[in-house]
């Protein structure tokens, strides 16, 4: 009980992230019907918003301390980052510790501005053309903002740590009644997940009880009639990709400390985002995010040492195998609608 | 000739005379001299413009007609490499067999991914047969090569070893992947003048396996089966509603195209003996796909130029550095020098994929019919000036379809 209870808990941080960025590219499908393969890419730049502001942060200027010398009798060149000496060293060093945090404020308006960019720039462009021409011409674009990201910061993962505070783990099993050390849990991951409900839960309400949500969501279901109301329905389409762009952005933000980012970090969720989408059903909210948490925690239970000795391997090929059956069984997903891409 | 019309008989004489004589053509600079660096007649790269020409050929016999977009092409080529690397360690070093089975290896394997893939369309087929191909790469790099079972030596990548039976290899043989003791390495040197021209016994193999695969594809686009898999790419629902099954058609396409996959994946190991898992990774699906849109897509010949533009491009690119470059600006004042430096800087050597990508996403947006429609372009912009203006070609030219929230 204590086993699966840990499996279901382990599959939900890669769970969040696969349901966050579904969410995502199910919003850009839904609203725009743009199949975008650079989805995974702003994943990744969001997650090198907390690097950046990791660096903006820890800008220094040195001065020379003659109290403290080093080993070879020279007096020590110290480091005082800018933020501390503006704060005082206390505060100053509390931010810097806290900044992937902070980088959610910093990664919203960047995110909202690349979503923004990208769909006025190079989308718009792209809807009456065939959906190969789409997923040719963000593809193109993946390669290019992971280039771009590589030429700027390298090649090799950066480390973003969490807060000291959220670091450790706590025994979760202890307060649900079961042995002490039976389920221990990184706090980081815990913060994780219930970062990406809050994201989930704010999305959907903001569909659901605004009105610029009910707009939306009359929007995709269809267009042109709420077109033909004078409604600037491409507007707030494109601020619906804006929107998509920063759940990405977030999902990244957060996901540094999980998995050190590096430039090819996007690519790498994107196909198995794809999978998720599909699995939950395309132009499906609610099937996104299930699809998510599902397929997250599947992939957990197949890489116990039970399951891998059973069926080697199969922790590598759970999720493809899951997409496979489900499209032969049910072509439209967990939740599809019908007449979503059924062309 | 042939049973091809005119104008294919002529295309098809163009390519072998320019395969034939492509390490003169390709070496145009004296070995010395300073554009020497643009030079791309050397064995390895024109085996790969040969091999990638191949794949590309056979990617585009899907794509091209029957419309389907496949992401997971290179499975098929790992596919063909690995069975390749297997003969080479089980029977001998001579590549006959061992493109043989790459090929069938890759056809049972293209038969079954297409069989599933191909229930469904558009996107979800996409997505498909990226998921196989993922599956595929995840198992070669680690489940398949356990020591009970070691099929693909997971991250090393196949090859051929000292202590491997190798039944039917004897002594007098080289040591080396050869057809019937011609070893694929053995390279004849012409020097004339300043010139040095590279004839290489691997290549002439490849360039004579691309000529008759060639042939093969322009029969197959203009034989009635050609015609049929067009009719699926314009309107597969009409094809339906006139009562015919399309499955085997586009099953059939799928596999022909995955053959090709796996010859090139054979050629691929008969060149160098070797196969890793990394070859069936989706970027590398991807680069397939770049290659066959650059060239020109539903063109005959257009797959092939895609392949060596980019192969070269790539060759080229990625020897280029700062020294390079600064020896190029030198003429301008130091200052724009050092400028014109730093501008081009992130597009070369290591830059490559970037200036790749940003081409790729330029051919897409304004040549959708890449560069065979760019060359089209150009001639009929010449041809105007004097004729009437022909009416546009159609067939190159995304057809208009609704929006999916219409």
């Amino acid at each position: 009980m204590d086993a699966l209870l840990l499996q279901i808990l382990n599959g939900l941080d890669k769970g969040s992230a696969y349901a966050l960025i579904a969410l995502g590219l199910t919003l850009i499908f839904g609203t725009l019907g743009v199949v975008n393969f650079a989805h995974g890419a702003l994943f990744m730049i969001g997650a090198f918003c907390a690097v950046t502001l990791q660096r903006i942060l820890n800008l220094s200027f040195e001065t020379i301390d003659e109290t403290q010398k080093d080993f070879l009798g020279n007096p020590l060149k110290v480091k005082t980052p800018y933020v501390e000496s503006w704060f005082g060293p206390d505060l100053g060093s509390s931010i810097i510790d806290w900044s992937v945090p902070l980088a959610i404020l910093f990664a919203i308006p960047v995110m909202l501005f690349v979503g923004y960019a990208m769909e006025r720039g190079l989308i718009k462009h792209f809807y009456k053309r065939p959906h190969a021409d789409q997923i040719l011409v963000t593809f193109g674009l993946a390669i290019v903002l992971q280039e771009v990201v590589k030429y700027f910061f390298g090649a090799n993962p950066i480390q973003t740590p969490e807060p000291d505070m959220l670091r450790g783990s706590v025994d979760l099993g202890v307060a649900v009644g079961f042995q002490a050390n039976a389920i221990i849990y990184p706090i980081w991951r815990l913060v994780y997940f219930f970062f990406s409900v809050a994201i989930i839960g704010g999305i959907f309400s903001f569909l659901q009880f605004t009105t610029f949500g009910m707009v939306v969501r009359a929007g995709m279901a269809d267009r042109e009639t709420v077109g033909l109301l004078g409604i600037n329905i491409d507007r707030r389409f494109t601020i619906m990709f804006g929107v998509a762009a920063s759940v990405a952005g977030l999902a990244g933000v957060m996901y540094g400390p999980l998995n050190p980012p590096n430039y090819h970090m996007g690519m790498d969720f994107l196909v198995l985002s794809f999978v998720v989408v599909v699995v939950g059903g395309m132009g499906s909210l609610p099937g996104a995010v299930l699809a998510g948490f599902l397929l997250g925690i599947l992939e957990s239970f197949a890489s116990t040492t039970w399951a891998t000795t059973t069926i080697p391997g199969i922790n590598q090929i759970i999720i493809y195998l899951v997409a496979i059956i489900i499209l032969l069984t049910r072509p439209r997903g967990l939740m599809g609608r019908k007449g979503v891409m059924e062309d | 000739m042939l049973g091809l019309d005119k104008k294919d008989a002529t295309l098809l004489i163009v390519v072998a005379v320019l395969t034939l004589c492509a390490p003169f053509i390709l070496n145009p600079f004296p070995t010395d001299s300073a554009m020497a660096q643009f030079n791309a007649g050397y064995p390895d790269l024109m085996q790969r413009f040969i091999i990638f020409g191949i794949f590309a050929i056979g990617y585009n016999i899907l794509f091209g007609l029957t419309g389907y977009l496949s992401f997971g092409h290179a499975a098929f080529l790992g596919v063909g490499s690995y069975s390749a690397v297997w003969i080479f360690k089980l029977f001998s070093y001579n590549v006959l067999p061992a493109i043989g089975l790459s090929v069938v290896v890759a056809a049972i394997f293209s038969l079954f991914i297409g069989f599933v893939s191909l229930r469904r369309s558009g996107i979800y087929f996409s997505i498909l047969t990226l998921a196989f191909a993922q599956m595929s790469f995840a198992l070669a790099y680690s489940v398949l090569s356990n020591p009970k079972f070691n099929l693909t030596n997971g991250e090393t990548g196949l090859q051929v070893y000292a202590d491997d039976p190798q039944w039917f290899h004897r002594d007098s043989l080289p040591d080396l992947p050869h057809l019937f003791g011609l070893s694929m390495r053995s390279t004849y040197t012409l020097d004339v003048g300043a010139w040095s021209f590279d004839f290489n016994a691997g290549y002439y193999l490849c360039a004579v396996i691309m000529m008759v695969v060639f042939y093969l594809a322009i029969r197959i686009f203009r034989s009635p089966f050609g015609m049929m898999l067009r009719a699926v790419k314009s309107n597969q629902q009409r094809m339906n509603y006139t009562g015919l099954n399309t499955r085997p058609y586009t099953l059939a396409a799928f596999v022909i195209s995955g053959m090709y996959a796996g010859l090139a994946g054979g050629l691929m190991a008969a060149m160098d003996p070797l196969a890793g898992a990394e070859r069936m990774q989706w970027t590398a699906s991807g680069e397939v796909v770049l290659m066959t849109i650059l060239g020109g897509t539903g063109t005959l010949i257009g797959p092939i130029l895609g392949a060596g533009f980019i192969k070269y491009f790539e060759n080229i690119f990625s020897k280029i550095n700062d020294t390079v470059l600064h020896e190029w600006f030198a003429l301008l004042p130091d200052g724009i020098e050092d400028f014109m430096v730093f501008i081009v800087h992130p597009f070369i050597g290591k830059g490559w994929h970037l200036t790749l990508g940003l081409l790729f996403m330029l051919v897409v947006i304004f040549l959708p019919g890449g560069l065979v429609e760019g060359g089209q372009r150009l001639s009929r912009l010449l041809k105007r000036r004097g004729t009437k203006a022909k009416p546009e070609d159609s067939e190159h030219r995304p057809e208009e379809k609704p929006h999916v929230a219409e």
